[in-house]
């Protein structure tokens, strides 16, 4: 719903760093608690690049340390518990990513 | 002289050691599946042997930057107006029907001549949800996401500080940005808000909270409404609060309807506190 305005800033700032040289890929790396739909992205770049450039989007699971047991355990529902002890006191320590990590540049 | 070396899926990179602008030069180690020979430098020196008449070639940046910098700048900007102006503000989202524009008539209506309120309303096309705030003494500024915006389905901090010289921030006590109805897109957009209240009906079944647990999970106070309607609805309230207590535990609740004014004292007391200490 919102992927093309995002993409809009990815393109921004991906020609902020090429400094006018073509860009072949940038990737991103994205959170799974974010709201964003990989899949989606990628299609919505192929609506706003202006050259061949690809996305390529990590997507990273979801994670949380325990503040009772100490565990750090992955999500499978977007619902903050411990996958340990099932405590919800926890903190959340991946998945809210939302980067352009790098570009690869060509000739 | 650079470094240069090709991957096996034929990708070519190469390290310049002048940069023109300030960024680092990474070195793109940091996906899978590529051998580099880094743990001995005699052998990695055979493998990538000596490039450095190359002067063409791929180039990997490292960026490292957040997505929604540009939006986190402004909203940043948007904020320290509305500190210095001494004025709170609220952003108040939902899905479209849940009463959002009902509910901030009646608001309006209640504290007129009470506070000074100032609204941005965000609309994808129509000025019928402004039309219908008007006459009740606050300032309204309206903000049509279709009209040069491309259709957005949320209210981004750049829509909100091209209102802002349509009010006079500085004689308000409260600003209501009254968002795009939607459950998903605005609650991944600051807009340099105080705090967020979002409205959710009864009439939206019990299971949203886990559908859409962003928004649920970024609001600071969460509004129940339409709460007149239970006798009447197979909503189960208690599944509900349990989902909400699951994706956002502890959030304040308030069981409200604007038709009956069920819960309004509590809602209107909650928008008379003072602006929260920075932070």
């Amino acid at each position: 719903m919102h992927e093309l305005s995002i993409c809009r800033s990815i393109a921004g700032i991906a020609a902020q760093h090429a400094g006018g040289r073509p860009i072949s890929r940038i990737h991103v790396r994205v959170g799974q608690l974010r709201q964003i739909v990989p899949d989606t992205l990628t299609y919505c770049w192929g609506l706003v690049r202006s050259d061949d450039s690809e996305l390529v989007v990590e997507s990273v699971p979801a994670s949380v340390d325990c503040r009772a047991c100490g565990s750090n355990t992955v999500l499978t529902e977007p619902v903050p518990r411990c996958g340990a002890c099932g405590g919800r006191d926890v903190v959340v320590v991946t998945g809210e990513e939302f980067l352009v990590t790098s570009l690869e540049l060509g000739v | 002289m650079g470094r240069f070396h090709v991957h096996a899926d034929g990708v070519r990179h190469e390290h310049p050691h002048d940069h023109e602008h300030g960024h680092g030069h990474g070195h793109g180690h940091d996906h899978d599946g590529h051998d580099h020979g880094e743990g001995d430098p005699a052998q990695r020196d055979a493998q990538v042997g000596d490039h450095s008449g190359y002067e063409t070639g791929a180039e990997r940046v490292e960026v490292l930057t957040a997505i929604l910098d540009e939006n986190e700048r402004v909203a940043r900007a948007n904020r320290a107006d509305f500190t210095a102006a001494e004025v709170r503000v609220v952003n108040l989202m939902s899905a479209p029907g849940a009463g959002k524009t009902t509910l901030l008539a009646e608001t309006l209506r209640r504290l007129a001549g009470q506070l000074r309120i100032g609204v941005i309303e965000g609309d994808i096309e129509t000025s019928i949800d402004a039309d219908r705030l008007a006459g009740f003494g606050a300032e309204i500024a309206l903000v049509n996401t279709g009209n040069g915006f491309g259709g957005e389905c949320h209210l981004d901090a750049p829509m909100v500080r091209s209102a802002l010289d349509r009010l006079h921030l500085a004689d308000l006590d409260l600003l209501v940005i009254e968002n795009v109805g939607n459950l998903v897109c605005p609650a991944e957009f600051e807009v340099g808000e105080d705090q967020r209240a979002m409205i959710y009906s009864i009439t939206e079944g019990e299971e949203k909270p886990l559908k859409y647990p962003v928004m649920f999970r970024s609001a600071d106070l969460v509004l129940i409404n339409k709460i007149d309607l239970l006798p009447f609805l197979d909503f189960d309230l208690t599944l509900f609060r349990r989902n909400l207590d699951a994706v956002h535990p502890g959030v304040p609740v308030l069981e409200v309807s604007a038709r009956t004014g069920e819960g309004l004292d509590d809602w209107c007391a909650w928008l008379r506190q003072p602006v929260p200490a920075a932070g």
